[in-house]
């Protein structure tokens, strides 16, 4: 079934899109993560332009973590102070990264960014995530002991000034930290149409030393709002958001993610953040492959 | 499907003149972009008016060129390269005017009809094309950038040469079928047709096709050009609407 998006100029099979948006959703509620790092180098294969993959796929993030908000909200796993400062932080960095974004494009450089950046961002995320499953697998299995985990923040973080208290995180720490997170966050929501929980859900663990109940509410909390502020930017600078695009891709994430949801609650969760590291280094190693193999265009095109 | 009266009206115009006239026309004047749209085929039909009718007898009979370009673009090429195991994009080269789309359809190759000097006047031919660079550049890297374009063109069909899809009945009435893909910008399209004969152009008309959105996809192209802030919100709540409804009806089953 070949439908006509009007902001991208092409005619795509809407059943393929559907069915993409669903397999990104499953995986996105097995695993807890929006899939946006998943969609945007998906539709840039499918012969989606670039900038429009990643300006619709931030609102497909948005529509895939609305109902994990409200999950999260119910049980109490929201820490609205703590969120209200990574959102704050998200905005002011989405407008930079809008700048950035401008300035890359203006150079050519673009795609290079978003490619190298994915590239160290997947790669570090999922060796971290890899190694620290396996290990969990093993102390399950009993084959090692665990180790003592102890919650605390980075002490850089602990250096910083303006102490406050985070009732819900159980912490008191200096604003600025999840300011500064949130603000590197939206940087990366913008470049790569990502909803950054892949980044935030693990610095706020290990940085942040956030009580784990709260860390993936918040995280979805943050990523819901920087979302949404990242599709209006790309709407009024980039005019590069197609809502037919972004409707064919939500009708299957959202269902996905349905669906994936109550798939998680049957599997172990070190087993979920183990399958999680491997797609996410798959994906990396694509990309990587992307940058070192001869292209098959070596000329590219743009409107000047 | 030229009527007598069509004929008849020209007929005035044919007896002053030795020149064969082209009268040609096309399927469509317009095409319209909607839903569904996956690129359309256009017919490109016609007459040669031979002062007297027919075709001279004796002489070779003339062959049909029909060139469909798409609005001009001014454009940016780049050139990846291979930096530090990586390829990044390297040398730019800036066009003016370079067309969307081009389709040459000919009854033989256009290399076989036209000498050298007419392609490049009339732009026949990939290898003809006046692109005309912005920026200064020597001409072997003008040379590289333009096969580069042409090729990229090619592989997503916006640029192609037809050879053999023009047919001649009779000697006066042509016909040629040109596909336009989907991924083709909106504008006034151009179809040009020549009538050669000995290499050269014996004479030219042209005809203008306006591909435009319409329905659902102008008011969506419209409403994201014009008013992007609630473009904008609309999309935002599409997104959590989608989300919430889905989360709803997740817990109803």
């Amino acid at each position: 079934m070949d439908l006509y998006l009007p902001i991208a100029n092409l005619s795509v099979n809407a059943l393929v899109i559907v069915l993409l948006g669903g397999g990104v959703g499953l995986l996105s509620g097995m695993l807890g993560v929006g899939g946006g790092f998943l969609t945007t180098p998906l539709l840039i294969v499918y012969g989606i332009p670039p900038t429009v993959a990643a300006a619709s796929a931030a609102s497909q993030v948005t529509g895939a973590s609305v109902s994990g908000v409200f999950a999260h909200w119910r049980r109490g796993g929201v820490d609205t102070k703590m969120g209200g400062v990574l959102v704050a932080g998200g905005i002011a960095g989405s407008i930079a990264g809008a700048q950035i974004f401008r300035l890359l494009q203006a150079i050519g450089q673009i795609d290079l960014v978003i490619g190298v950046v994915y590239v160290v961002m997947l790669g570090w995320i999922g060796w971290m995530m890899a190694s620290e499953s396996i290990r969990a697998i093993a102390v399950a299995r009993g084959h090692l002991k665990p180790r003592p985990r102890k919650r605390r923040h980075h002490p850089l973080v602990a250096a910083l000034p303006l102490r406050t208290r985070f009732y819900k995180s159980g912490l008191y720490i200096s604003p600025l930290a999840p300011l500064l997170l949130g603000f590197g966050v939206g940087i990366l929501t913008i470049l790569l149409g990502v909803g950054g929980g892949f980044v935030l859900v693990p610095a706020c663990v290990y940085l942040l030393g956030m009580a784990t109940q709260t860390v993936v509410g918040t995280s979805l909390f943050q990523t819901l709002f920087v979302t949404a502020v990242a599709t209006m930017v790309h709407a009024t600078t980039t005019k590069a958001v197609d809502i037919v695009l972004a409707a064919l891709l939500l009708l299957g994430s959202v269902a996905g993610a349905q669906v994936g949801a109550r798939f998680a609650s049957r599997i172990k969760p070190e087993y979920l953040r183990l399958g999680l590291a491997i797609v996410v280094l798959l994906i990396g190693a694509r990309v990587l492959l992307g940058l070192v193999w001869r292209p098959e265009a070596i000329f590219t095109v743009e409107l000047a | 499907m030229i009527r007598p009266a069509l004929l008849l009206l020209f007929a005035p115009l044919l007896l002053g003149q030795a020149k064969p006239v082209l009268v040609p026309d096309v399927s469509q004047r317009e095409v319209q972009i909607a839903y569904s749209f996956t690129g359309a085929e256009l017919l490109l039909f016609g007459a040669i008016l031979y002062p007297g009718g027919r075709p001279p007898p004796g002489e070779e009979p003339a062959e049909i060129v029909v060139v469909v370009k798409g609005p001009t673009q001014s454009i940016l090429v780049r050139e990846k390269e291979k930096v530090a195991g990586i390829w990044v994009n390297a040398e730019r080269l800036r066009y003016r005017s370079a067309p969307s789309f081009y389709a040459i359809a000919s009854s033989r190759p256009i290399r076989t009809l036209v000498d050298e000097r007419s392609r490049a006047i009339y732009e026949l031919g990939l290898d003809s094309l006046q692109l005309s660079p912005a920026s200064a550049a020597t001409s072997d890297v003008e040379e590289r950038f333009e096969r580069g374009l042409v090729e990229l063109r090619e592989r997503s069909g916006l640029y192609y040469e037809a050879p053999g899809a023009v047919e001649v009945t009779g000697g006066v009435l042509y016909r040629a079928r040109v596909t336009v893909p989907a991924r083709v910008p909106v504008g006034r399209f151009t179809a040009e047709t020549f009538l050669i004969r000995h290499g050269r152009v014996l004479a030219a008309a042209v005809r203008d096709i306006d591909v435009r959105k319409s329905g659902f996809e102008r008011f969506v192209a419209r409403a994201a050009d014009r008013s992007a802030v609630l473009y904008g919100l609309t999309a935002v709540a599409l997104s959590v609407l989608f989300g919430w409804v889905a989360g709803v009806i997740a817990r109803r089953i």
